[in-house]
């Protein structure tokens, strides 16, 4: 694989037909036959390091875009202003996530060499986001990094407006992976069991892996929670699992 | 992991930020991942004027025990001053 790419920020529609930014990578490969990803973006934003993930698919063959989901309340803010701006308007609301993915998935099946297939991946609260929009969108692969907040509630005392989803997995559409750290309290190990457990009662195909010695953020390569070991084998898992799920 | 519990107060003064000097409307504080400081978790403020756009915002990212520190502090100096001037 030669590794060769194209990085660029364009517009797509988004949920209520908003013209949001998005980050888009493509494999410099003559269109040839590809899968496509969706990166929802951490809680702190469309940051560069987000970026950087985005581009790491297309350096792997994929087509890959990342909407802004924080762009309606900061167009043109740096990453950290607009995250603080979104989390004083009290987040992403659920419906909207799921408008702009759909959006942003919608984008990369038209694109010249794609297979059709689409996958979406979340890190930190979009971890949540990616399950949110598989369960409600028709995709084709799902993976889940660390999300929280989908079995269980907000601990006590919170006034957040991220509720629990797990209801939603009798709608899940697509196989899930699921990259967890051991050490992590949100999802602590008992709340991604249980979320195995209710999708294998539904029969849904799914693959979890605890890394230990890992905690929450452990992929993230700039900041005291990344685990070598653990993010590693992670991105082995998810190029297995998409190669798997979204390839022709 | 993302806390997302945010504390919303209104506040009036003014602060510095990267466009120089701007009237302050809003502070949110909150524990949660940091951007730039190495830790996982920090106790974060942000000072900001929503009016002015997202821009205008100054913002901390401290430890849990800088956070207690920093409050006992402010305590601590508006304490030692006369009533009179900060009633």
């Amino acid at each position: 694989m030669s590794e060769e790419l194209t990085a660029q920020t364009i517009r797509i529609t988004g949920f209520g037909g908003d013209a949001l930014e998005a980050y888009l990578s493509v494999p410099d490969d003559g269109a040839a036959p590809r899968g496509s990803v969706v990166v929802i973006h951490h809680m702190p934003g469309y940051d560069s390091s987000s970026k950087e993930i985005v581009r790491k698919f297309a350096a792997n063959g994929y087509a890959a875009l990342m909407p802004n989901l924080y762009f309606r309340e900061a167009p043109g803010a740096s990453p950290d202003d607009a995250a603080a701006t979104a989390r004083a308007n009290g987040g992403v609301p659920d419906e909207r996530l799921v408008g702009d993915v759909a959006g942003a998935s919608d984008y990369l099946r038209a694109l010249p060499g794609s297979t059709g297939k689409v996958g979406v991946i979340g890190y930190c609260s979009g971890g949540r986001q990616s399950f949110l929009a598989a369960c409600s969108l028709q995709l084709d692969a799902a993976v889940d990094c660390y999300g929280a907040c989908i079995v269980n509630a907000p601990p006590e005392g919170m006034p957040l407006k991220v509720k629990p989803i797990v209801e939603l997995a009798p709608q899940l559409s697509c196989p899930l992976l699921g990259l967890f750290g051991a050490d992590d309290k949100y999802p602590a190990p008992e709340e991604t069991a249980e979320l195995s457990a209710v999708l294998d009662g539904l029969g849904k195909p799914h693959e979890f892996h605890t890394y230990e010695g890992a905690g929450h953020a452990f992929f993230s390569v700039d900041r005291p929670a990344y685990r070598p070991e653990a993010a590693t084998d992670g991105w082995r898992r998810i190029f297995d699992f998409y190669a798997r799920y979204l390839a022709s | 992991m993302c806390t997302y519990n945010t504390e919303n107060i209104a506040i009036t003064g003014s602060g510095k930020g990267a466009n120089g000097w701007f009237s302050l409307s809003d502070a949110t504080v909150y524990f949660d991942h940091p951007v730039h400081a190495m830790a996982e978790h920090t106790l974060n403020i942000d000072f900001r004027n929503p009016a002015g756009g997202p821009s205008a915002r100054v913002a901390v990212e401290l430890t849990a025990e800088s956070a207690r520190a920093l409050a006992a502090a402010i305590e601590a100096a508006l304490a030692s001053v006369p009533a009179a001037l900060v009633s």
